[in-house]
């Protein structure tokens, strides 16, 4: 359980009503409305959808088949283009992708055709009776992948699909990264995180190891010594920190840490409850966290953030969701505080007054005070240095705190590749993340048969 | 308001808008509902000599959109399933309620003198406006040498057509089945025979789908199919060249004619009546909406026709008869462009990709900086067909631009380039 907050008390509705809750933010089209939203899609040339995908999905087409009721046609299109194409049609912000591209974006068009909804109506209705991709003949050759998140999947599943083995190792207890312990319930609901994860392992030819931690039981160096390749999708690990006094006091806890918590939880009646919650922080995350405890039944969340609302990482789309649970914006303040109350338990933050002073953020001297029970960081995650530490990772070359790749996800070390959050390429988004460990997975195929043909 | 009424081969109407011998007006009851809604005109489903026929289940089926709209109609309903008599006695009630509606009476006996000479003053008696003689049924009825059985032999057409005017005082309409190779040979009989109108087109031989589980065609009848008669807003397009090729054919000049096939709209009606009808039946859109859509139509036909200054039918039908001509007479000097409005595009590469695979190479992809896509049209390559408008989403999004050439008008009879031209 969540130790730091193990003082407040537990929501007061039901299990069962909590649940209802947490179900689908948007729900899946029936298989009328997909007809009618397919019949919607003009079937662009070198449609802009596309070149917005960052996995490369062939959008008219699959819109197309489905349209024509070849829903399984639809779903191998997709997933021949990206393996986790049922999570990333959940999770991902198809309002600044492929549906803010979409041609009937144009004032005389109404609204764009709504692409994530049909890829998801494809992908669950497709009911393959085998796994679809048929594994090529054994290369012989073994890859070692760490992190079973969305990067290391993909990475892993396209490897097995060129006929390699692959191994791959994860810290947690189950596999899935982020769509199993950090998307908002209500955005992956069920256990569609571990469904979609045993489609990709149906393939064969993947074994996933857990509890396996680099940096603390595992090595970069033994993994390159004992397989062909190594692909990292380490992610990102580490919750930044404000640097103030009483960061570690109950009361204040690492937004992703309670979400986590949120999704494993059997009981969502057993979770502590901030009534009055601060969650500080502008992205995606801080309104998945804002909401999520709006949805818990705390009466006044507040999301705090120290620039205005048009910097705000959040999509306007998220901001509107935010809204829509009467959860406040509060912008230009600036976490000066924690508050404490005689039990040494928070009671509330103390803010400074930000304004844009000749392009720097600049303190205004006016400060406020906020009442909350809970105090959630959602300011951004880094790097896990300790994963790292290790002789021959510590000589990777990086690009801030991320591992620096080039186009074909190779990092500077001769055979180790890398994608995902913790490299320095592309947007932190799900569907980037395949799109990364696809192309690894594809540099390391090249450059292995390369390798057997030079032998 | 421009006045809609009609005089139409002697029989008058308030409006041009008849509804087709069919389903509609398969009774009393329904044609009572079509007059309250304000339709100017009925054609009374098919009457036959008795027994009655008898009709199977089920009888339609469908053709459709991408957004199942419904583009045809197929069905393989026969004539009339009640008796002669009640149905002679219900439009006798009928049309002595509704006086001022058109009613007229489709009528399909066997090809025989005695059997028309018996039923035609029973339909006379009635009080109707007229007949139809329905020689287009393509299904059901021609197997008993009935409906298209006649219609695609012209020496019957002209034969059943003269026996109705030598027993019969009221104007006879021939309805001409669309089932043949060239609709003038139907006209051209039905004039000889002395009919006061045409009208047409009847169904077109249809099979409109196949259920691929069963295997078997649409509409099923326990295990079976078979071809019906086709109809709705896909047949339009075959219907005005048939209305057309009659208008303008030397030899059925002045004929009227009564426009049937696909229409549903005011726009649909005005297009008949352009191309030379006087009146027009409507049946597949009233089954798909109800009686209802009369008054739009009145209503938009009316509106413009005031906005063109028209203030009668007549003034305006046949009116793009003249500009109807063969092939060989078009203008081969006269040039068009297409000009795409940009602000206007959205940017959906279907005219380019239709351009390029299929037709001229006529249409630039222009990837701009921002990803987005500029299409522009390479002039020298136009030639002018059409097809990236007809592909294009956006109304009014490209234009077909007509050129300045300088040249002055020559048809393929005259072109140099003919080898078979006639000397100027």
């Amino acid at each position: 359980m969540i130790e730091s907050l193990n003082h407040l008390p537990r929501p007061s509705s039901d299990n069962a009503t909590l649940a209802d809750h947490f179900s689908d933010l948007a729900p899946p089209l029936t298989a009328r409305q997909a007809a009618v939203e397919a019949s919607r899609c003009l079937y662009c040339y070198d449609a802009p959808c596309v070149n917005a995908c960052p996995s490369d999905i062939d959008i008219p087409s699959f819109i197309r088949n489905i349209h024509q009721e070849n829903v399984q046609g639809a779903a191998e299109k997709i997933l021949s283009a990206n393996i986790l194409g049922g999570s990333c049609a959940r999770v991902c912000p198809t309002e600044i992708l492929c549906q803010q591209a979409c041609v009937r974006n144009n004032h005389q068009e109404c609204a764009p055709v709504l692409i994530g909804l049909l890829q998801r109506y494809a992908v669950d209705h497709a009911e393959f009776d085998a796994h679809p991709f048929q594994r090529a003949a054994s290369s012989g050759k073994r890859i070692a992948v760490v992190g079973a998140g969305p990067a290391g999947l993909s990475c892993a599943h396209r490897l097995a699909w060129h006929g390699h083995d692959v191994v791959i190792f994860e810290a947690r207890p189950k596999a899935g990264g982020l769509n199993e312990y950090g998307i908002a319930k209500y955005k992956v609901v069920d256990d569609f995180a571990q469904r979609e994860v045993d489609f990709v392992l149906q393939i064969g030819g993947i074994e996933v190891r857990h509890g396996q931690v680099l940096g603390e039981n595992l090595s970069l160096g033994e993994l390159q010594q004992q397989f062909d390749a190594v692909f990292l999708g380490l992610g990102l690990n580490a919750s930044r920190q404000l640097g103030l006094a009483n960061e570690y006091a109950p009361g204040v806890l690492a937004a992703t840490d309670y979400i986590c918590e949120l999704r494993q939880a059997e009981d969502l009646n057993r979770l502590p409850l901030a009534n009055r919650s601060i969650v500080l922080g502008a992205g995606n995350t801080a309104i998945d966290m804002a909401v999520q405890m709006a949805r818990l039944g705390a009466q006044d969340v507040n999301l705090v953030y120290r620039r205005g609302i048009e910097d705000m990482g959040a999509t306007e789309h998220e901001q509107h969701i935010a809204k829509e649970h009467q959860v406040r914006l509060l912008t230009w303040a600036q976490p000066e505080q924690v508050l404490l109350d005689d039990q040494g338990r928070v009671r509330g933050m103390r803010f400074a007054r930000t304004q844009m002073i000749d392009g720097r953020l600049q303190t205004t001297g006016e400060t406020f005070e906020l009442a909350a029970d809970a105090i959630f960081k959602a300011i951004g995650q880094t790097f896990d240095e300790q994963a790292l530490s290790d002789h021959n990772a510590q000589t990777l070359a990086r690009e801030g705190d991320r591992i620096r790749v080039d186009e074909h996800m190779r990092t500077s070390l001769p055979g180790v590749y890398a994608g995902g959050d913790c490299t320095h390429l592309g947007q932190d988004l799900t569907v980037q993340a395949v799109q990364h460990g696809k192309l690894a997975a594809e540099a390391i195929h090249a450059q292995l048969m390369l390798n057997v043909e030079a032998a | 308001m421009a006045d809609l009424s009609i005089e139409f081969a002697g029989i008058k109407a308030p409006n041009p808008f008849w509804l087709a011998s069919a389903p509609p007006t398969d009774k009393a009851y329904n044609v009572v509902r079509a007059f309250e809604a304000g339709w100017g005109g009925v054609v009374w489903k098919t009457l036959g000599e008795d027994p009655a026929a008898v009709n199977v289940s089920s009888r339609y089926s469908a053709h459709y959109g991408v957004n199942r709209e419904v583009m045809g109609i197929n069905n393989i309903e026969l004539i009339t399933d009640r008796s002669l008599e009640i149905n002679l006695r219900e439009i006798t009630q009928v049309k002595k309620d509704w006086p001022d509606r058109a009613l007229i009476v489709s009528l399909m006996v066997p090809c025989v003198e005695e059997s028309w000479k018996a039923i035609l003053p029973l339909v006379e008696a009635t009080g109707a406006d007229g007949i139809e003689l329905n020689f287009g049924c393509p299904h059901g009825m021609p197997e008993r040498g009935m409906g298209a059985a006649v219609g695609q032999v012209p020496e019957y057409v002209e034969q059943v057509t003269r026996w109705c005017k030598t027993y019969c005082s009221l104007p006879v309409i021939v309805k001409l089945t669309p089932n043949i190779t060239d609709i003038r040979q139907s006209a051209r009989a039905a004039h000889r025979g002395g009919a006061d109108a045409v009208s047409l087109i009847n169904t077109i031989n249809s099979i409109t789908s196949v259920d691929l589980d069963r295997m078997i065609a649409l509409p099923i009848v326990g295990d079976m199919s078979t071809h019906g008669g086709y109809c709705g807003s896909a047949v339009k397009p075959i219907a005005l060249n048939m209305v057309a090729e009659i208008a303008r054919d030397p030899a059925t000049r002045g004929l009227p004619i009564c426009g049937i096939g696909g229409i549903g709209s005011w726009r649909d009606a005005a297009e008949f009546i352009a191309l030379g009808s006087g009146a027009v039946q409507v049946c597949t859109a009233a089954m798909l909406h109800g009686f209802r859509i009369v008054e739009d139509m009145k209503d938009g036909l009316s509106r413009w026709m005031d906005s063109q200054g028209y203030r009668s039918i007549a003034d305006f039908s046949g009116r793009a008869v003249s500009h109807t001509t063969d092939w060989k007479y078009l203008d081969i000097n006269y040039q068009v462009i297409a000009r795409i409005d940009q602000d206007a595009c959205i940017g959906c590469g279907r005219c380019h990709i239709a351009c390029e695979d299929t037709s001229h190479q006529a249409i630039a992809n222009l990837r701009q900086a921002d990803g987005s896509h500029r299409y522009e049209v390479i002039d020298a390559e136009c030639v002018g067909c059409n097809l990236c408008q007809i592909t294009c989403p956006v109304q009014d999004c490209i234009e077909m631009v007509p050129q300045d050439t300088g040249k002055p008008f020559l048809d393929w009879l005259h072109d140099p380039r003919n080898p078979y031209r006639e000397a100027s």
